[in-house]
């Protein structure tokens, strides 16, 4: 199995799906954190699909790129539903459930009535689960994806402290003068980045679970915000690899397996929780 | 003049609930803003932190006081309940006014943060986790926060609200010793027995407007009114 395994591992596919996908789930799970807080855990879910409904009009204007299409409408997307959160007519969550549901309706439509290959369903549960997508990676798309990658880190450690006054209360931020709303926007740009990257790994139906999993387990066993985002990123790169490792043995799918692991990963962290509690007594 | 109304008029979606306020509020102040549910003194205090914009009217501020200089202790949110952070982290996040383009908080933030925290005694406190502490530690926590962002100028939204009468009385006692440092103080309260003892200044907002020091509240019509209402509410 040993050998299997290094055997794999100096295979380029398999490398380029480790790099990848550790990246994305460091990225993932550092916001992971700030949207959990803010009540806003299926935004990832939310513009997957509008990343979704995106991908399917850029397949029927046969784009040769189609990140030049997803990218923009999945920033729109994410600036709306961030920046209207607040007090908007149609409050977060159900603005949320609304965008969600419609592109991914819209785009399952379009790739219907205008099919781009022979086999739709194949294409649309390609898209949705991520099913092989990471293990056929091209040179460039792991590049985009490092570049995009050490940019959401460097933004998010630059703006860390901002972020965290933000996110604790906004209202006490912008009254002493903080601009709150510039930190949401770049909030909102920095997800829809993760989740258009993210697309690649898991598929759009599954990275809630990159988003939420590590924040919630980290939250389990640590208590101040720093510690909680440093463990979350930790897990969340774990995690990752463990996945991807497992699926190529394996031969599961990746973006399930991956999640799999974080569920389990949540499992114990609820537990180890619960006894260092029970331990305090 | 640290900050003064002018004819503000205050209201949401041009709704008007209040009309005409004219106050100025001089350094060394302790300013108790009382009224029914609703009279709008939230909607003022919003409005004084340039939170939501005044229907007509202005706000003005003076002797060098910034608009990112007033310190603020809003009512708790839905958020801050299940939020993990350390009680320093929260402290420290007051001074980010300070900051800028600045990405972390240097020396001179944290020196400042550890004064506060000192001053409201909440030294053994720095490492422990907000969300558990009880009602009163947390508003302590919260008032260090809003002491990095000014010591000139703090405005307090109920902040006793919710604690029980022994926490109540070591907040006022903590409030009352900020202003005798100096601090000039904007509080709104329900509790108007706690207003009449440690204000100096009552503003009363309603269908009446009053607004001038607490020995003449005392002798105004509107004064007198509102005390019989509160009196004859707690006796029911």
């Amino acid at each position: 199995m040993i050998e299997k395994l290094l055997w794999f591992l100096q295979q380029q596919y398999a490398q380029y799906a480790l790099i990848v996908g550790v990246l994305i789930a460091l990225c993932s799970s550092l916001l992971g954190v700030t949207l959990v807080l803010k009540r806003f855990s299926f935004i990832g879910d939310g513009l997957s699909h509008v990343a979704f409904g995106a991908m399917a009009i850029a397949a029927v204007l046969n784009l040769t790129n189609n990140m030049l299409l997803i990218l923009p409408v999945t920033m729109l997307c994410a600036v709306l539903l961030l920046r209207t959160g607040q007090n908007a007519k149609i409050k977060g969550d159900a603005a949320v459930a609304m965008i969600s549901v419609a592109s991914l309706a819209f785009g399952y439509m379009l790739m219907n009535v205008f099919p781009s290959s022979s086999n739709v369903s194949r294409d649309v549960c390609t898209t949705l689960f991520g099913s092989s997508s990471i293990l056929t990676l091209s040179q460039d798309k792991v590049w985009l994806c490092a570049v995009l990658s050490v940019v959401v880190v460097v933004l998010f450690v630059f703006f860390y402290n901002k972020i965290f006054s933000v996110t604790f209360d906004e209202a006490f931020a912008r009254a002493t003068g903080t601009k709150a709303g510039a930190y949401n926007l770049l909030l909102a740009i920095i997800i829809a980045v993760i989740i258009v990257l993210a697309m690649n790994l898991v598929g759009s139906l599954l990275i809630s679970a990159l988003v939420i999993f590590p924040a919630l387990s980290a939250m389990r066993l640590f208590r101040s915000f720093k510690s909680v985002t440093v463990c979350s990123a930790i897990l969340s790169v774990l995690c990752a690899f463990l996945g991807i490792i497992v699926s190529i043995l394996a031969g599961t799918p990746v973006g399930s397996t991956i999640v799999a692991v974080d569920a389990a990963a949540f499992g114990i962290c609820c537990l180890a929780g619960l006894v260092r509690r029970f331990a305090r007594r | 003049m640290l900050l003064a109304c002018k004819e503000l008029s205050l209201g949401y979606d041009g709704h008007e609930i209040v009309h005409g306020l004219n106050f100025e509020i001089h350094s060394g102040d302790y300013l108790c803003i009382v009224g029914e549910n609703g009279s709008g003194k939230s909607t003022l205090m919003k409005t004084i932190l340039g939170l939501q914009s005044p229907v007509s009217g202005t706000v003005v501020t003076g002797d060098g006081l910034r608009q990112n200089e007033i310190g603020y202790l809003p009512q708790q949110t839905l958020v801050q309940r299940d939020f993990p952070a350390s009680v320093w982290e929260i402290v420290l996040s007051g001074c980010q006014n300070r900051m800028g383009l600045r990405p972390f908080y240097g020396q001179k933030e944290k020196r400042l943060a550890k004064e506060a925290v000192e001053k409201l005694g909440l030294s053994p406190l720095t490492k422990r986790c907000y969300r558990e502490l009880s009602g009163g530690q947390q508003q302590r926590v919260l008032l260090a926060r809003a002491l990095c962002a000014t010591q000139k100028l703090l405005l307090l939204d109920e902040p006793v609200a919710g604690l029980d009468p022994k926490v109540t009385a070591e907040m006022y006692d903590m409030i009352s010793n900020l202003h005798r440092d100096g601090v000039t103080i904007i509080m709104i309260s329900h509790d108007i027995d706690a207003a009449l003892r440690y204000a100096t200044h009552i503003l009363h907002v309603g269908k009446t407007v009053y607004y001038g020091t607490r020995d003449d509240y005392l002798q105004s019509e509107a004064g007198k009114i509102f005390l019989l209402q509160q009196k004859g509410g707690e006796a029911k």
